[in-house]
């Protein structure tokens, strides 16, 4: 076999792990990677996601125990995107044991098994998809062939069903064989199976962490605690563009409960007795911060609008440029705005940290497991090896995690009192200090045919950072990848039967943080183009649903939208007038290969736009949980309708606002379609992305059907109808 | 001051400050870690447990309103192994996601059923107004139509 074809297969067995322990029975686990440089070009390529494991030995995947349940360490954390349930339905599969029997749980520094990037941006499922499969069909070879040598039989008369191996007459458990092996045979990757041949792939499986969200189990960060534990907060500014000048803790340090207060460089916090202690004792820090200047909407909006910042072609396809350039007749212009959007995560930001002599102890909620250790340690000046991040599950993640300066600040304020400490944010702070999503501006021009075609389309993105100036980002990469990916995802022209089409990304720094919001750039700019599209198809006098696949050629990716496109409209029953008060509008798009499409019915009355149903037809490819798969459809047409119905942060003298739930208008249960219709298409053979696909089209959806309620076209997030 | 209440069926007392949230003497002295914090001032419902049996955002009920009353938190909802019909209904419609805030939403819905053993969409959007991040609205407005259903027919 070639060294190529040997690579592609997947594990060597020189860097196969097998150990057995005592009252463990046997770890399995690899390395699984490619540079990481290489890897990162890799996706940006291709818009498949690699995984990014550790190169760090050992890695722990499974354990098998003595009582035949199976242990899995799962590299990707579990904020409710079903994760843990989908990887446990690919495990069982291939080991052939019952999914009952695998117990997920997130894999700690200490396990090795840890992802080197992160847990986002709809891969997980994709890039684990191959690796998970071979290493599980490894493990599974390797214990059937041990079973052979102990009950004397030829392997190949043997197999393995439910965490048992029979043939013969004769039968032994995983859990048994373990127990009787010192000395493992690592084989060849073996073939995998037919998907045909999946029990658990492809079925609606419950989650696995089911029971424990129905019961209030402690599996969150902030349900941690360790011996002894005291409470720390962090003074964290209320205002943007601050630097800390001058700190008076003297009335503080005689408050109740009060342990220290502890003065670093960058920030003081206090660690008490109690949370309520250590809140109360916080108020009484006097803190003299200085703004750079007093920033307020007026100044973001102004700042945000295309042509101000840097710009870089991101995609070009005839010459769309000069055709639009040629004379104001006949050339249509539009442009949409979204707000400052804040991620509302239910769960604080938080940590419980404890830091001894020569190691640290992290245990939170995070999407950056490898990042916070690098952190944790470089700060304490520990070596990575010294510090143990035990990630937990998380209480929404959304790309607020991917950002985790709390932990170093928890753990230093553990090694100022030699105790365990947890902090967390209080609400103001998660509103104040969140990493928020960049407001954006979207201008699109195009030009018809006299047949009614889009001659020539171009898209100027105009956005906040996204992913420039993420940890997650190395500066040499943003070189080599010239715009911010984040801010113009989405911002593509999809429609590549247009023969003119061009996309420009424009980047504007903003004094706050911005950052990765679910979808990232996907529903901004989704709303501005596919608005676009229905204006467009007005002026050319045709319908939008044929308009739209006018426009699309044979490519793959181009047919599988149609089909989506198509499907949804059908399913809807997708009409361009209003009836009964309710009107419905249609918009598309492709994110991480996945096409989606959504129909929104919505109604308006006295101002207010509410939306009563939802069709949403989405491609993904295969399908390993289509209860999950819908379920993050659902989720994502509600989040995605809150953004653009509700949801906006404002600047007001150098500060954020607003700080508090209701204040910040999220959807509620009153707000949610009564009926969202979910339609699953399978044209691709392997999992693409879903956590975030079908966030895309909604605001455009509901945006088309405002217009054509009200006669009047919406350009802001959030809507407003008059 | 001591501050004395059934939690769950059996009698507890916390010394913290009796004015300071119930939420916190649940969660850290009485280390019951089911009642969530979200927000802090009411407005999220993460926090919500029955005083009793009426629903109640516990980090804005002072400790010492809860001196001698009857509290229930997610953990003493059900009884023994079998689950309370709210519970029975969220795990039929698989309705968590990230599962933070559901504990609220499961003891609101679940005071909600003893005034209102049968409510209507109108019933729900009006009683059940929780903040979920990820937004399960859809499958909780279906599990409470359920929990109505398994409740009725159990009771």
């Amino acid at each position: 076999m070639s060294e190529a074809k040997k690579e592609k297969q997947g594990f060597s067995r020189r860097k196969f792990l097998v150990r057995a322990g005592i009252g463990v029975g046997l770890l399995v686990g690899t390395t699984y990677c490619l540079p990481i440089r290489r890897k990162i070009a890799e996706t940006i390529n291709t818009a498949e996601s690699p995984y990014l494991g550790s190169t760090d030995e050992p890695q722990i995947w499974f354990e098998v125990k003595p009582d035949n349940s199976i242990l899995f360490h799962c590299p990707k954390v579990e904020m409710g995107q079903g994760t843990f349930t989908g990887l446990a339905q690919i495990a069982a599969d291939e080991l052939e044991v019952g999914i009952e029997q695998i117990q997920v749980v997130h894999a700690a520094t200490s396990t090795g098994n840890i992802d080197q990037f992160s847990t986002g941006g709809s891969t997980s499922i994709n890039s684990l998809w191959m690796p998970l499969r071979e290493l599980a069909a490894t493990m599974r070879v390797m214990l059937i062939n041990a079973a052979a040598a102990q009950l004397g039989l030829e392997a190949s008369s043997l197999s393995a069903l439910n965490g048992v191996v029979s043939g013969g007459g004769k039968s032994i458990t995983f859990g048994e064989i373990v127990q009787a092996v010192s000395e493992w045979e690592v084989p060849d990757t073996p073939p995998l199976k037919d998907v045909k041949e999946y029990k658990y792939v492809g079925k609606p499986t419950p989650r696995v962490d089911l029971r424990d969200k129905v019961l209030g189990a402690p599996i969150f960060g902030m349900d941690a605690s360790l011996p002894d534990m005291l409470y720390g907060s962090v003074v964290r500014p209320s205002g943007i563009d601050t630097k800390m000048v001058s700190v008076d803790v003297s009335e503080a340090e005689g408050m109740p409960g009060v342990v220290k207060i502890v003065q670093e460089d960058d920030f003081v916090g206090v660690v008490a007795n109690s949370y309520v202690e250590a809140e109360a004792a916080k108020q009484k820090i006097k803190v003299v911060w200085e703004a750079a200047k007093k920033w307020d909407t007026f100044n973001i909006e102004e700042a945000i609008l295309v042509g101000k910042g840097n710009s870089t072609e991101i995609q070009k396809e005839g010459n769309a440029k000069k055709l639009l350039a040629e004379g104001e007749e006949g050339l249509i212009v539009s442009e949409y705005f979204s707000p400052i959007g804040a991620h509302a995560q239910m769960e604080p930001n938080g940590a419980v940290a404890y830091v001894e002599e020569d190691k640290a102890t992290i245990i939170m909620s995070t999407q950056v497991v490898a990042i916070t250790r690098k952190e944790v340690a470089n700060r304490l000046g520990f070596k990575n090896e010294q510090v143990i991040i035990q990630p937990t599950f998380l209480g929404g993640g959304f790309g607020r995690r991917l950002h985790t300066p709390n932990a170093m600040q928890a753990a230093l304020m553990s090694r100022a009192v030699g105790k365990p400490v947890k902090s967390f944010f209080n609400r103001k702070e998660e509103f104040q200090n969140d990493t928020f999503r960049p407001p954006t501006h979207n201008v699109l021009k195009a030009r018809l045919t006299t047949d009614g075609r889009i001659e020539a389309i171009s898209h100027d993105i105009s956005s906040g950072d996204v992913m420039f100036g993420s940890p997650l980002l190395p500066g040499i990469l943003q070189k080599l990848i010239g715009a911010d990916l984040g801010a113009w995802r989405g911002g593509m022209i999809q429609y590549h039967g247009i023969p003119n089409y061009r996309a420009v990304s424009w980047r504007v720094k903003l004094p706050f943080a911005t950052s990765w919001w679910r979808s990232l750039g996907l529903l901004a700019n989704t709303f501005a183009i596919e608005s676009f599209m229905d204006e467009l198809a007005e002026k050319a006098g045709k319908d939008p649903i044929s308009f739209r696949l006018d426009h699309l050629t044979e490519t793959k990716a181009d047919v599988r939208l149609a089909k989506v496109i198509q499907r949804a409209a059908e399913a809807a029953s997708y009409r361009n007038t209003p009836a009964d008060g309710r009107a419905m509008g249609f918009a598309c798009s492709t994110d991480v290969n996945t096409p989606c499409a959504h129909v929104a019915e919505v109604s308006i009355t006295d101002g207010k736009i509410k939306v009563h149903k939802v069709t949403c037809v989405m491609d993904p490819g295969l399908v390993v949980n289509p209860d999950q798969v819908r379920a993050q459809c659902e989720g994502s047409i509600i989040m995605g309708l809150s953004a653009v119905l509700y949801e906006k942060m404002e600047v007001e003298d150098g500060a954020l606002y607003p700080v508090l739930y209701g204040a910040y208008q999220i959807a509620l249960m009153k707000d949610a379609p009564k009926e969202i219709d979910v339609i699953l298409l399978e044209n691709d053979d392997v999992p693409g992305g879903v956590g975030e696909p079908p966030m895309g089209p909604i605001g455009a959806a509901i945006a088309n059907a405002v217009y054509r309620l009200t006669g009047e076209r919406v350009r802001r997030m959030p809507f407003s109808a008059k | 001051m001591p501050t004395t209440f059934t939690l769950n069926g059996k009698s507890v007392t916390v010394q913290a400050d009796e004015n300071s949230p119930l939420l916190w003497a649940i969660r850290d002295e009485l280390n019951l870690k089911g009642t969530k914090f979200g927000c802090g001032k009411a407005a999220c419902g993460a926090c919500t447990l029955h005083v009793n049996g009426k629903a109640v955002r516990s980090c804005s009920y002072a400790l010492k309103f809860a001196a001698g009353k009857e509290i229930t938190t997610i953990e003493g909802l059900s009884s023994g192994d079998e689950l309370h019909p709210v519970q029975q209904a969220w795990m039929e419609e698989i309705v968590p996601q990230c599962g933070y805030c559901q504990p609220g939403f499961i003891m609101a819905t679940a005071a909600m059923l003893e005034t209102i053993p049968n409510p209507t969409d109108e019933d729900i959007d009006n009683n059940i107004v929780n903040v979920c991040r990820c937004a399960t609205y859809y499958r909780m407005r279906k599990a409470i139509h359920r929990a109505a259903e398994i409740k009725s027919q159990t009771t």
